[in-house]
């Protein structure tokens, strides 16, 4: 049985990986006496840890199997269980990657902190026990451990949200996270509740094999998309999000958005499509909807940002909308019967999941490298800065193309395979779905439509033209740590892009030991060919695009500097002034801003959101330009559900009156009540 | 997927490829030629289009110092990619292998990607026109794709396929059956076209006035053989959406082999096609005025709209019946 002992190593390097993070936060309480701790072993560690989760992940999608133990930890009557199998080892995976890229990226992040005053203990101790979580949700077979591990998460991350927590906005921004984090948490463990009662234990087996009446099926449910789309920013419950994740350390943003949205997915996948297993079409119509909304709304909020994370952050609630689309799908064609579109819209889920994870790392990471060197997060500041930091202007770019569904990129596969799925639907009976599927394949379309405005306004605002600050006229080129950490992942976006038949061969087993079906079509043509419903249907060679596309590039490159002029490679180009219609020469102030960039698009869709633009004439004469963009989502659902909270606590007062008699009277009234209701 | 990967097909569809990027200047000259006799010009002759070409591929090119290697870049990928979306276009027969390795959510792809690089030379410079011009381009862009592909995808849903030369075959098999999809997806792809090829209401090519243009304002700094690629892209984009309209919504005379008289047929009927639409094309410019900027919107709107319907009419009224 040599596949037995290879998915044992797949644990055991799985639960090297635990012990490799959890290490790196012990190590980390040292880097209070010594700073450097934290640069020479701690981050290393966590990369090493991310190593290890990919290589376990890796082995354990290759070989597709499963493997149970049970540790010697947990409550005497609840032991904790721990299994891989090929869901958790596509999780694993992607933790891995993007951690590994963090490892080699942190080392020299970090080393702008030693200098600070913040705690370079906290830091790498709750990023190492971030880590566990994380890796922890993913490995648990249980609702205690999950819940244990996914609150791990949750608190460990809220310290590295709080990290640089002398600005008030950060310490509103990091309760605001706690707060949602736990309200979601509370909603997941009353969903587990729910399977449980009707189930014999809190093992995932049992929670499996539970028998539920399709009204409660369907409030556990609610409780999860709840629960779980908290934590993964859908629209509404999304407010989190943009303000969390921009503040942390940008490494910690890489993951924050990177990872843990995707456990976020890992949980809705393994409550939903995995315990409860059967689901009404209904269900699959919901995610769709919510996910289609929070795809538009997140690219048009991000659109309108000038704050380079905080559009990332907003571009994560995005992305997370298009793997809610294929998810949505996903259960609509599994609930109506047709079980390898159902598995095709899955895997085109799980494979964006993956490329979110690589490029919007990727981006965090090239928003840190700017950070690092300029000081500056704002996009209207910045400008020029290819020509200081090429390698860094480079992967970015990648990572812009990638997010923008270009191919041959990544995220085009990704979306192309969920358009070939939206696209199957016509094989429906119900004309609900039918004609459903196309509104949000239309929406799918615009949103990636917008992404590519966002990242052509990022890109062309921070990289290209000139710098519109004295800082970021002076900026360098990072360390090459960090430029590897962000080439690694460059490297793996256009990889991803390039051979997609490869890694649908490998996302397979997912849905296989999931839903009991697979993609056998994807790759029956060769590495070169993807068909993943039949060849006729649709087909796409992403290597023979990239073949082609350099292939006459270079040649119209060649034909054009060279045989053109015979022979010989004259320089034939002259340096000039910029011509710009002949008006006075261009200064950086009078570039197009991001703000200005994304005027036209303000007014197409400003009635989504709450604009608030003034023009006052200042003392001087000059006038002075003010522009706020709000959520409308706070004026609709979080200031009354705060305001609901704050009168009920006005009321609860009454009870305060100071007076020890009264106090005690109000315990004996709630024994006598609580003996009353047991007897 | 086997029936198209043959030799003769690859050779094909390299000779189609060529004949795309041949025959983009002509479609341009004609339209001009159209557009000047219906303002009772003579106009410049036929073949000025590819005049100007030679005139600016051998002139030298000019780069301002505040140029990034992108900006050097960016004229051979603008090209390219538009140049491999229109030879996933069968222009004169079907089945070629370039349909298999690319299918129409490819080709809108390439040409999204075409379209980021061409706004982000824009930027590259870093003056105040580029930016703009580079702005309006991503808004029409973002709009004006979504109803391309929604316009697609109604013919896609009817074929059952992505592919555009299954598409086609499928209505040359099916025969002509009027669907009301098409009428609408036709619509959208009209207005789609107009828009997306940079003509009259949307932008103007001919304008340089600094305030109204869109497409031309990113081209500005460009200058010799980068600015000849630039506009020998633009030229096979228009290639591009004429034949796309032509040979899907009217694919009789395609050719379906790859004997001589198919391919002389298929030539004659694509470029009677096309003679028609740039004949069309030129009337609506005459007719028509060019819009501000902010309406544009209402316009790409109204072609999603009928995308929407067409596909709406297809998934409810045809995939039942």
């Amino acid at each position: 049985m040599s596949g037995a002992v290879t998915m044992q190593q797949a644990l055991a390097l799985a639960g090297l990986a635990v012990v490799l993070a959890l290490a790196s936060a012990l190590v980390s309480l040292l880097a209070k006496r010594v700073p450097a701790t934290l640069r020479l072993v701690a981050t290393p560690l966590l990369g090493l840890a991310g190593l290890a989760a990919l290589a376990a992940g890796l082995i354990a999608l290759v070989l597709g199997g499963t493997i149970q133990t049970t540790l010697p930890l947990g409550l005497p009557w609840l032991p904790w269980h721990v299994r891989l199998d090929a869901l958790a080892g596509f999780f694993l995976l992607l933790i891995g990657v993007v951690t590994c890229a963090v490892g080699l990226y942190a080392p020299a992040y970090v080393r702008g902190f030693e200098h600070g005053h913040d705690s370079l203990a906290a830091l790498g101790g709750f990023s190492g026990l971030f880590l566990t979580g994380m890796l922890m949700v993913v490995l648990a077979d249980d609702a205690f451990l999950f819940m244990v591990a996914w609150e791990l998460m949750s608190l460990s991350s809220y310290f590295l949200v709080a990290y640089h927590h002398e600005h008030s906005a950060n310490r509103r921004a990091a309760f605001l996270y706690l707060l949602m984090a736990h309200v979601g948490g509370l909603m997941i463990l009353l969903g587990y509740g729910v399977l449980a009662a009707f189930g014999t234990g809190f093992s995932f087996n049992e929670l499996r094999a539970a028998e539920l009446p399709p009204i409660w099926a369907g409030v556990a449910f609610a409780l999860a998309f709840m629960g779980f789309g908290m934590k993964a920013g859908l629209v509404p419950l999304h407010a989190w999000l943009p303000e969390a994740h921009p503040v942390a350390p940008s490494h910690i943003s890489a993951l924050m958005s990177g990872v843990m949205l995707k456990v976020a997915v890992y949980g809705f996948i393994r409550f939903v499509f995995d315990l409860i297993g059967q689901f009404p079409w209904q269900w699959g119509v919901v995610v769709l909807i919510i996910g289609c909304l929070s795809a538009l709304f997140g690219v048009l909020a991000a659109l309108l940002q000038t704050d380079l994370k905080r559009l990332l952050a907003y571009s994560s609630v995005e992305n997370l909308g298009i793997i809610f689309i294929g998810l949505g799908l996903s259960l609509v064609f599994l609930s109506t019967g047709y079980r390898s579109l159902g598995a095709l819209a899955f895997v085109a889920a799980l494979y964006h999941c993956l490329n979110h994870a690589l490029f919007k790392g990727l981006l965090f990471l090239g928003a840190g490298a700017i950070l690092h060197s300029t000081h500056e997060r704002d996009l209207d500041q910045m400008g020029g800065l290819l020509r200081r930091k090429p390698w860094t202007g480079l992967f970015f770019l990648v990572g812009v193309l990638s997010i923008s569904a270009l191919p041959p990129f990544n995220g085009f596969v990704s979306e192309w395979l969920t358009f070939q799925a939206a696209l199957q639907a016509w094989q429906l009976q119900s004309g609900v779905l039918r004609s459903l599927i196309p509104i949000a394949s239309a929406v799918l379309a615009l949103t990636g439509a917008l992404v590519a405005v966002t990242f052509v306004k990022v890109y062309g605002v921070a990289f290209l033209g000139q710098a519109r600050s004295r800082h970021v006229r002076r900026a360098r080129s990072g360390p090459w740590g960090m430029q590897a950490g962000q080439g690694f992942l460059a490297l793996l976006c256009l990889l991803l892009g390039v051979f997609p038949t490869w890694v649908i061969g490998l996302i397979d087993a997912v849905p296989r030991a999931i839903l009991g079906d697979g993609l056998p079509q994807a790759g029956a043509y060769g590495w070169l060919w993807l068909t993943p419903v039949s060849p006729q249907t649709a087909s796409y060679s992403g290597p023979l695009i990239v073949l082609m596309l350099a292939g006459i590039g270079l040649t119209v490159f060649w034909g054009l500097n060279y045989l053109w002029s015979r022979g010989a490679p004259v320089r034939w180009i002259r340096r000039g002034d910029a011509w710009d219609c002949g008006f006075a020469p261009p200064s950086p102030r009078m570039q197009y801003t991001a703000t200005a960039f994304a005027q036209p698009i303000r007014r197409v869709f400003g009635l989504l959101f709450q604009i608030d633009e003034t023009m006052t004439r200042q003392e001087d004469g000059t006038l002075r330009h003010r522009l706020h963009i709000g959520d409308r989502f706070w004026g609709l659902l979080y200031l009354p559900i705060a305001r609901a909270v704050e009168s009920a606590a006005r009321r609860v007062v009454l009870l305060q009156s100071g007076s020890v008699r009264v106090y005690l009277g109000w315990t004996l009234a709630t024994l006598v009540g609580l003996l009353w209701i047991i007897t | 997927m086997d029936n198209y990967l043959t030799l003769p097909g690859w050779v094909l569809a390299v000779f189609q490829s060529c004949l795309y990027i041949a025959l983009a200047p002509l479609l341009v000259g004609w339209v001009r030629k159209v557009k000047a006799r219906l303002q009772n010009r003579r106009g410049a002759p036929l073949l000025q289009a590819y005049r100007d070409l030679y005139k600016l591929l051998v002139k030298e090119a000019r780069v301002a110092h505040t140029a990034s290697p992108l900006f050097r870049a960016a004229p051979y990928i603008v090209f390219t990619a538009t140049w491999m979306a229109a030879a996933t276009v069968p222009l004169l027969v079907v089945d070629l292998p370039t349909a298999a390795i690319a299918d129409i959510i490819v080709l809108v792809g390439l040409l999204a990607l075409a379209r980021v690089f061409l706004a982000l030379a824009g930027m590259d410079v870093g003056t105040a026109f580029g930016g703009m011009g580079a702005s309006r381009e991503m808004l029409i862009g973002a709009l004006a794709e979504p109803a391309m592909l929604m316009a697609v995808f109604t013919l896609a849903m009817t074929a059952h396929s992505t592919n555009l030369s299954s598409v086609i075959d499928y209505h040359l098999v099916d025969g002509f059956v009027l669907r009301p999809s098409y009428l609408f997806a036709l619509g959208g792809l009209v207005l789609v076209a107009v828009a997306e090829s940079g003509r009259i209401p949307i932008d103007n090519p001919t304008t340089h006035l600094e305030l109204t243009m869109i497409h031309e304002a990113m081209l500005l700094e460009y200058s010799g053989r980068h600015l000849a690629l630039m506009e020998w892209s633009a030229q096979i984009k228009l290639l591009l959406y004429g034949t796309l309209i032509a040979n899907v919504f009217f694919p009789w005379g395609i050719g379906r082999g790859f004997g001589a008289a198919a391919l002389g047929l298929g030539l004659a009927a694509v470029l009677a096609k096309l003679a028609a639409l740039g004949a069309i094309l030129a009337v609506g410019e005459t007719v028509l005025a060019k819009m501000r900027l902010f309406r544009a919107p209402e316009f790409l709107n109204l072609a999603l709209l009928l995308s929407l319907l067409g596909l709406l009419s297809h998934v409810i009224l045809e995939v039942g019946a």
